[in-house]
């Protein structure tokens, strides 16, 4: 478990004091994924790098496992840096050492023998599934896999947290799900707690049980992630939100369909998560009888079942039927909203 | 064959001996000493591993210092110095510890630009796993820099050769010497145009051998 009690971080430049976190208090669980969304500059990646000291809180106190942080001596703090693994958004591997010998530099300085060292690495290549680049130098692997190898150092040391700073930042769409996939695995297999940072919502609601979102070195909102979809509270997370839905302006969208369907009910079908094999609009045509049409959909398959949201059309018609099309619904876990 | 027989063929091949002696030597001490005053630097500087912002202003200060003193005049300068150590001001050893006062500053100055070239990220990766600052320097800073301080070696061994000729000018033997006095004072071109080729020679060698190395060494 990682608690975070008031944490406060302040650089002092010549002409500004700059709180880049500020009064932060969170409790991060064993085991979960969490996420921290916001903006460059909102703090998060001081936060992170306040998990694993390198950099140091003006105030508030760091405890992890029960153990506070800041009475560490160096050398202690040095050991439980071993547990901690961090990947970072440019990789950061040491361009002179192959795949093979990069993942075994935190075995080097955690003072492993050499043949428990080179078992180990064998092992962890083969869970990031870099089988037969062992030999390769970074400058000849793609991005992802860098990545990859990344990862595998980190876990190196059998660390019991991962941090994650902005990992898949530097990489296209499609390796992106591949790595956050081989994180969900890790997390999975070896239940290593997650703390991811990102601006990217798409990679928290596809991994991230929880998520804490920042601003101006402020947590503005913290909660499930199914919660903070469905219901965004803050400025800063609404437009996180807004932003996955394809991109839309949600204000523009609903009034472009509106003005396209003057005539019956248009409704907002937002899903956020759970029963996600069943066929739910489906049946409450079924049901009601009901000719709906699709108008517009976004939809995200996520860790936490089908999210997103549906806009459909329902023509003028009986009350009652389209009541009990929206009850079926709100019964199987749909937020209704009429537009 | 008539030009090349005003040449004493013994004297040339002690004179270059001379300058190999005396550079090799030189360059030897230098680095490593170049490379500690070198990592005393970047270690020193604001933000690094032992930021101390007064060891890091006096290092700077005399490395400067020691920079922009032209290398003939350092030499007499130092005479003293080389006098109480080698008990001689006159010969190849005794021009040792002005060549190697002259090189070391300039070898740290080109360590610290290799040192800075150092992706800063590989730094905070290791610190992440729990490096010490002494692993960080011999495992990350050291290896991700070594091309630089490999050509930078190359650059400073070529600036002693032109060193070791100008020592010649105040007896210290060697091709400098050799082409000054006998081919310059007692005007026998053979000798002049054969030590400058000679030197020449030497100088393309380290260079050529330098940039091999290099290209071997870097994986980027």
């Amino acid at each position: 478990m990682i608690e975070l009690k008031n944490i406060v971080k302040t650089f002092n430049t010549k002409n500004l004091n700059i709180h880049a976190v500020n009064d932060v208090s969170v409790t991060i669980e064993d085991g979960e994924i969490f996420g921290i969304v916001g903006y460059s500059g909102a703090g998060k990646s001081t936060l992170v790098r306040i998990i694993n000291q390198l950099e140091k809180q003006t105030s508030g106190t760091l405890i992890i496992n029960g153990e506070d942080i800041s009475k560490l001596s160096n050398n202690q703090l040095r050991k439980k840096r071993q547990k901690i693994g961090m990947i970072f958004q440019h990789f950061n591997l040491l361009w002179s050492r192959t795949v093979f010998r990069n993942i075994e530099l935190p075995l080097e300085i955690a003072g492993v023998d050499k043949e428990t060292r080179e078992k180990r690495v064998v092992e962890l290549i083969k869970l990031v599934g870099l089988d037969g680049r062992e030999d390769s130098y970074p400058s000849e692997l793609s991005g992802g896999q860098k990545q990859r190898v990344g990862i595998a150092r980190a876990l190196a040391n059998d660390p019991n947290i991962l941090l994650c700073d902005e990992a898949t930042s530097a990489l296209d769409p499609e390796t992106t799900e591949s790595i956050l996939d081989l994180l969900s695995k890790i997390n999975d297999e070896l239940g290593i707690t997650i703390v991811l940072i990102t601006h990217q919502m798409e990679v928290v609601q596809r991994i991230c049980q929880r998520v804490a979102i920042m601003s101006d070195g402020y947590i503005v909102e913290l909660g499930s992630v199914k919660d903070v979809f469905a219901r965004p509270k803050h400025e800063v997370t609404k437009r996180f939100v807004q932003n996955i839905d394809s991109g839309k302006n949600i204000d523009r969208l609903q009034k472009d369909l509106k003005a396209l369907y003057p005539n019956g009910e248009i409704m907002r079908l937002t899903f956020m998560g759970g029963n996600s094999d069943k066929p739910i609009i489906a049946g409450a045509i079924k049901k009601t009888g009901l000719l709906v049409s699709i108008l517009d959909s976004n939809i995200n398959h996520t860790k936490l079942g089908v999210m997103g949201f549906t806009y459909l059309h329902i023509p003028n018609g009986d009350e009652s039927k389209t009541n009990e099309f929206i009850s079926y619904l709100v019964e199987n876990d749909v937020k209704v909203e009429v537009v | 064959m008539e030009f090349l027989s005003n040449i004493d063929f013994d004297q040339l091949l002690k004179a270059l001996n001379e300058t190999l002696y005396m550079s090799l030597v030189s360059l030897f001490f230098a680095t490593i000493i170049g490379l500690l005053v070198g990592i005393l630097l970047y270690v020193t500087q604001t933000g690094g591993l032992y930021e101390n912002k007064i060891v890091n202003r006096v290092v700077d200060v005399i490395v400067n210092i020691l920079r922009a003193v032209p290398f003939i005049i350092l030499m007499i300068l130092v005479m003293p110095f080389t006098k109480m150590l080698v008990g001689t001001i006159l010969g190849a050893s005794a021009a040792l510890p002005s060549l190697i006062i002259a090189a070391v500053p300039f070898y740290a100055r080109l360590c610290v630009i290799a040192f800075i070239e150092v992706d800063r990220g590989t730094i905070e990766a290791s610190k992440s796993m729990g490096a010490s600052n002494w692993q960080i320097i011999y495992k990350v800073l050291l290896p991700e820099s070594l091309p630089a301080l490999v050509s930078g070696i190359c650059v400073t061994g070529i600036s002693l050769i032109s060193y070791t000729a100008m020592a010649g000018a105040i007896g210290s033997g060697g091709l400098g010497n050799l082409a000054y006095l006998y081919g310059w004072v007692r005007r026998n071109n053979a000798i002049l145009y054969v030590s400058t080729l000679i030197i020449l020679i030497i100088v393309l060698v380290i260079q050529g051998l330098g940039d091999y190395i290099v290209s071997k060494i870097d994986k980027r």
